[in-house]
């Protein structure tokens, strides 16, 4: 039954605003000082990332930001600070920079982040009679190439080339014939190249004899004939050789030993040299061993 | 006895982690009322030395960051009675001063104002062995305490060293360093039913906190409300709570005795209740605004709406009188002023130099009250409220916080306990470790 009198609110107490369980664990969580971080950046930034990551994966937008970083690149780098207009080659011969400028082909003016240095030094460098090289960018726009060439020492006859040699007996070009560098001298034979510092020391050993020096031949790999004209050879040991040819110049200069008509003079056996002579002067020396029989 | 060590040491673990953490919260459970505060250590003397207490009563190592109270509900006496209402109430409270906070707050310290508390008066003697008073020797002095028989359901709940007496000596704060060949120990323990502590134990492990640290009510209201040179020279605290009037009297800044009336304002809101027929909640709103203790002529005119909403004009339109809402208030308060006169007349509180007696709690701020206490409990009565804390917002300060507010004096510094100092190596029950690694010591 509705009771007769008018319903009133109820005095009654204000509710308490217990949390449940549940809330109550939710608010602690998110108090958690990490959770608060997590809030506070990490959906901000997986907001932005989801964004990001939505917009980019059309192929067009994809495109736009390829097209639009290539040229803020190139604008950059086609900047005339940046634009190289000459190459400079310094320290070498005109043939050498001809072909230093053969190898690096390049047409200016080209930016200066399109240029791998270590790689076009690299090629120089393999170039023969180069020694070594600096390639670096100079003032006003200039590809500096510093050479360090080759010193040829010594001519190498390898076949019919005739090849110019370093003291590292390494290849620093051609040379068409003998007589373009006469002052060189000439070493030939197997495994030359690889003993020129030997070769040298002969070489300035027999000063006495460079008039009729033609030329070193390395003989089997192993040791040093020293051809002078006449067809005259000295055949050196392979230990020793130096001294050997001291002792040949010694008896050059008493005996006149080599201006006599000796085909070989055999220093292979440094305890007993020996001589052969040509076949006239074995005749004559053989008649003139009977005529004193003889007599 | 290794048990409750166990559990105290833990708590105070706990209380070492929140302190590296630097918030804890206060919880003080009452019956009418659930206030937590949250406590942000950060002052200038948090990672000071170890010695003394610091400057403003050591408070200046934290402030009140979160402060919230709610009506308790499911509290009776001081003690869980309905386990859901009060882990309801406790949710709300933790919640709210949470929020003000803008922190999370995992480490709890609570008090229990019921649970039967009993003082015992225990003491202790060893002999030195080499002469010179060692923390060792202090752990084994307590140790030398004789347990009472306190009964198989009850547990320890404070346990502080109150003297130190050295040969002929007494009365020292720290007998550590000095000569000696006798050192004697006086301790006050206080234990409650373990139900009572249990439960709370429970509803505060069912709202994801840890319990930091466990005091009595009339403890943390005594270290609050009574001024230092009371604590020195005695004096008494009375807290008027909901359910329970916590008793503890004070010498030489140690607590010596407490007690608990299990009567308080509660009492004489249903007194009100049933005497003027009105609902618990009516009641309450009509002591808090017109209550009193002594009636004059004046209340005699001063008539008072008690309302009704039974739709009967009559009974709807009743109005007592105040003096007969003090006619009905009074008895009752009387009768728990009593009885805290008896128990302090049982503890011999009439012994101590100082008979000071302090009222404290939300009960103290009945008009007049202390009148009425000063006939029945003695001439040096005064109304004490809380000290201040750094940030404790003005609806906090009134004396219904004081135990609130003394909590967290208690969490700033607690006092040292028995469980605060090393067993003794042979009664602990792990010691054949100990034992074997001081063997290794002494002989290697």
């Amino acid at each position: 039954m509705q009771p007769l009198t008018a319903m009133r609110p109820r005095a009654s107490l204000p509710r308490d605003p217990a949390p449940s369980k549940w809330k109550y664990r939710y608010q602690r969580w998110m108090l958690t000082p990490g959770v608060r971080g997590l809030i506070r950046f990490g959906g901000p930034l997986a907001i932005i990332g989801i964004v990001a990551v939505s917009w980019y994966s059309h192929d067009e937008n994809r495109a736009l930001v390829a097209a639009t970083v290539a040229q803020a690149k190139a604008t950059i780098q086609q900047r005339p600070e940046f634009m190289i207009s000459a190459m400079q080659v310094e320290g070498a011969t005109e043939d050498l920079a001809a072909s230093v400028a053969l190898v690096l082909p390049m047409s200016f003016p080209v930016s200066s982040f399109e240029l791998d240095l270590e790689t076009m030094r690299k090629r120089v460098e393999a170039l023969d009679g180069i020694r070594s090289a600096r390639v670096r960018l100079g003032d006003a726009g200039k590809l500096m190439v510093d050479i360090t060439p080759r010193v040829p020492v010594a001519v190498w006859r390898d076949g019919d080339l005739l090849r110019l040699i370093d003291e590292e007996g390494v290849y620093a070009g051609f040379v068409e014939s003998r007589t373009d560098r006469l002052d060189l001298p000439l070493i030939a034979g197997d495994g030359a190249q690889d003993h020129i510092a030997e070769a040298l020391d002969l070489f300035k050993d027999a000063k006495p004899l460079q008039e009729r020096m033609r030329g070193l031949v390395r003989m089997g790999e192993r040791r040093w004939d020293i051809v002078l004209d006449r067809d005259q050879r000295i055949l050196l040991p392979a230990d020793g050789a130096v001294g050997a040819l001291d002792r040949v110049i010694v008896l050059q200069q008493a005996r006149d030993l080599l201006d006599r008509d000796v085909a070989v003079v055999d220093m292979r056996n440094p305890n007993r040299p020996t001589i052969r002579v040509n076949k006239e002067a074995a005749g004559a020396l053989h008649r003139a061993g009977q005529t004193e029989a003889d007599n | 006895m290794g048990d409750l060590y166990d559990s105290q040491r833990a708590m105070r673990n706990m209380r070492k982690a929140a302190m590296q953490r630097g918030v804890i919260a206060i919880l003080d459970i009452g019956t009418s009322k659930i206030a937590c505060l949250v406590l942000r250590f950060d002052g200038p003397e948090t990672f000071r030395g170890a010695d003394g207490v610091g400057s403003l009563a050591g408070q200046s190592s934290f402030r009140v960051i979160g402060a919230a109270t709610t009506r308790s509900r499911g509290v009776k006496f001081g003690e869980v009675d309905a386990m859901q209402e009060t882990e309801r109430a406790i949710r709300t409270a933790v919640q709210a001063a949470q929020k003000m906070a803008n922190v999370r707050v995992d480490h709890v310290i609570a008090c229990l104002a019921g649970g039967r508390p009993k003082s015992y008066g225990l003491d202790g003697s060893v002999d030195i062995a080499n002469g010179l008073v060692t923390d060792g020797d202090i752990g084994r002095v307590m140790a030398a305490c004789d347990l009472p028989d306190y009964g198989a359901e009850r547990d320890v709940l404070h346990a502080q060293p109150v003297n130190f007496a050295l040969d002929h000596r007494s009365g020292m704060a720290d007998p550590r360093g000095q000569i000696g060949n006798q050192l004697n120990c006086d301790m006050h323990m206080l234990t409650v039913d373990s139900v009572a502590l249990q439960n709370i134990f429970f509803c505060i492990k069912r709202c994801d906190l840890e319990l930091a640290g466990i005091a009595s009510s009339a403890y943390a209201s005594g270290i609050s409300s009574l001024v230092e040179d009371e604590q020195e020279l005695g004096a008494a605290c009375i807290d008027l709570g909901g359910g329970s009037t916590g008793i503890s009297v004070f010498m030489k800044k140690h607590m010596i005795y407490a007690d608990a009336v299990r009567m308080g304002g509660d009492h004489v809101t249903s007194d009100i209740s049933m005497g003027l027929s009105v609902p618990m909640a009516t009641a309450e709103r009509i002591k808090t605004f017109y209550g009193g203790i002594v009636a004059t002529g004046m209340d005699d005119r001063e008539m008072i709406e008690i309302g009704g909403d039974t739709g009967d004009y009559e009974h709807d339109r009743r109005t007592v009188s105040r003096a007969e809402l003090i006619g009905i208030m009074r008895p009752r308060v009387e009768e728990i002023l009593e009885e805290v006169r008896v128990r302090l007349d049982a503890a011999g509180f009439e012994h101590l130099p100082s008979h000071q007696i302090v009222l404290t709690g939300g009960g103290s701020q009945i008009p007049g009250l202390d009148g009425l206490a000063s006939k029945i409990l003695g001439q040096q009565v005064r109304l004490g409220r809380p000290l201040r804390v750094q940030g404790l917002p003005q609806a906090a300060i009134g004396p219904a916080f004081s135990s609130a507010v003394g909590l967290t004096l208690f969490a700033a510094h607690p006092q040292d306990e028995w469980w605060d100092f090393e067993i003794p190596v042979d009664n602990y029950s792990g010691r054949s470790l100990k034992r074997a690694v001081k063997w290794f010591k002494d002989n290697w």
